[in-house]
């Protein structure tokens, strides 16, 4: 609860303040927060925790608004043209412009001067209220490191003096592309980080999905694209629990437990597929989604498989990028056949990825087993992590028995 | 059986250090149980009162400024009022405390005669 009031009060006393007061917004949320924690932890937590901390939140604005002489100046004059003579600077903590303030943070928090890792520690931070121990467990760094990125990307907005309002039509359709890219940066940051923290991940995954769930509920920023971005993460989060052991080690899709998949989710992502095609605009976040859509279904078929080659064919045209190309690769072989794949994956050369030594590896069982150790012992020296590392040994160990057997 | 006086410090002004809101929600909960616990064992002097964080210094020409201390990092968190017998006991209840988890400090002074 205490982090989602605080994102929640740090939106709404920004969206009033400006970007450039980001850090009283932030200091007077703190404030509150610890003031509950002095006072609950003796008293009691009160019969309606959020109206007491929105009312305590409210005054310490307003203290602190009485109290510093040369802020009240500096704060009124950004603030004058809003509040009209004589009044006091009222706070609006009303569910409406909680959301309109979500609302305008994302597409500030997402400007296209900041750099997309910063745009994901900003959002971690100020959209979902996580704090700089919990932003560096999920990257596998310190705090120091965090702190000097953020404050960085905070330095960086009030440089650029962007306004945090509500985006308009244009600067919707310009930056919205922006947004979704973020949303799911942090999504996949939660579902691929080798972090063991489970809970964290999990945490990083439900953000990225209630950010999206934010753009679907308003009008202006329901795209079918929004909707397919939704679709892919729910098919992908329903395999979150089925993906990784006690030990949270990675279990292949391979050997996933099927019955561990989230049906519920799944149901959802194909409820927002069928949005997302309501209209004939088609992107990444489409294609991607029908591909998460053909591996809700575990059972390999000729149809999926070739379903799933075309897609990647699509996406390939549409936006290329070297994994896709693996992927591709892969289904291929699922669709026609190993030898074809063979042909098609050594044309791509992409020597400096573990990963498509990784895929020849895979290709060449069975095939020539010879080759199939060597692209493993390959991808095993270029592995980065010891999970991925372990991966090729596994792999490596089982050509091995069945070529003693 | 004596009374004692509990002072909790920690260092509330080093931003990089400060918990997060999920962090601190866990913290008051330890305190509540805390807090319980010492009720349960009637070791409470005076009923726990929460202080502001924030108050007044009076300075050595006295003046007055806005508290804590600028020039010391580590604040008053809040101040209780526990029965032990000796110092010795005292230091025993307060070293399970949550303070330490957020790395504070607790100071313990008997009330003297």
């Amino acid at each position: 609860m205490f982090r989602t009031e605080y994102r929640k009060i740090v939106s709404v006393l920004s969206y009033r303040f400006g970007i450039e007061h980001i850090e009283l917004a932030e200091d007077i949320v703190s404030d509150t927060f610890l003031a509950a924690t002095e006072s609950w932890s003796t008293k009691g937590v009160p019969d309606n925790p959020t109206a007491w901390l929105y009312t305590v939140a409210k005054n310490k604005t307003k203290n602190w608004l009485k109290r510093d002489n040369f802020f009240q100046q500096k704060l009124l004059t950004d603030l004058r043209h809003s509040i009209p003579e004589g009044e006091e600077i009222e706070i609006d903590l009303s569910a409406r412009n909680i959301t309109d303030s979500q609302l305008a943070m994302i597409f500030t928090v997402c400007h296209p001067s900041i750099q997309a890792e910063a745009q994901v520690g900003l959002a971690l931070n100020l959209l979902c209220g996580f704090g700089i121990q919990e932003i560096a467990d999920a990257y596998l760094t310190t705090k120091t490191v965090i702190y000097k990125r953020l404050s960085r990307a905070k330095e960086k907005l009030k440089e650029a003096e962007i306004k945090i309002q509500q985006p308009t039509v244009t600067e919707i359709n310009e930056r919205l592309e922006v947004v979704l890219k973020t949303v799911y940066l942090l999504f996949s940051e939660g579902y691929y980080s080798t972090s063991h923290n489970t809970v964290l991940r999990k945490e990083l995954c439900v953000e990225a999905m209630r950010l999206c769930y934010l753009l679907i509920e308003q009008e202006l920023t329901n795209t079918p694209a929004v909707n397919a971005l939704m679709a892919l993460m729910c098919f992908h989060a329903s395999r979150f629990d089925a993906r990784m052991d006690n030990t949270g080690d990675l279990v292949l899709y391979q050997e996933q437990d099927e019955s561990l998949w989230n049906r519920e989710l799944i149901e959802r992502g194909e409820y927002y597929l069928h949005q997302a095609g309501a209209s004939p605009v088609l992107t990444r976040y489409h294609l991607e989604a029908a591909i998460a859509y053909w591996h809700t279904h575990k059972e390999d078929s000729a149809e999926k498989w070739e379903n799933i080659l075309d897609l990647y064919n699509q996406l390939l045209i549409l936006e290329y990028s070297p994994v896709a190309a693996l992927n591709r690769t892969f289904a291929l072989a699922k669709a026609r056949g190993k030898k074809e794949a063979i042909k098609e994956a050594e044309k791509l050369g992409l020597t400096e990825n573990h990963f498509y030594y990784s895929l020849l590896g895979n290709l060449y069982t069975d095939i020539d087993n010879g080759k199939a150790i060597q692209h493993y012992e390959t991808a095993w020296k270029r592995a980065n992590t010891p999970a991925d590392k372990a991966l090729m040994e596994k792999n490596i160990e089982q050509i091995k028995e069945r070529l003693n057997s | 059986m004596n009374e004692f006086l509990l002072v909790f410090r920690r260092d509330y002004k080093t931003k990089e250090i400060q918990p997060s809101p999920e962090q601190l929600q866990a913290h008051l909960n330890r305190w509540r149980e805390w807090f319980a616990e010492l009720k349960k064992e009637d070791r409470l002097a005076r009923p726990p009162q929460p202080w502001e964080s924030k108050g007044k210094v009076l300075g050595h020409d006295k003046s007055v400024t806005d508290g804590p201390y600028a020039e010391i990092k580590e604040s008053i968190g809040g101040v209780t009022v526990i029965r032990a017998e000796s110092y010795e006991e005292a230091v025993k209840i307060a070293e399970t405390c949550p303070i330490f988890e957020l790395g504070g400090t607790v100071e313990i002074r008997m009330a003297a005669m």
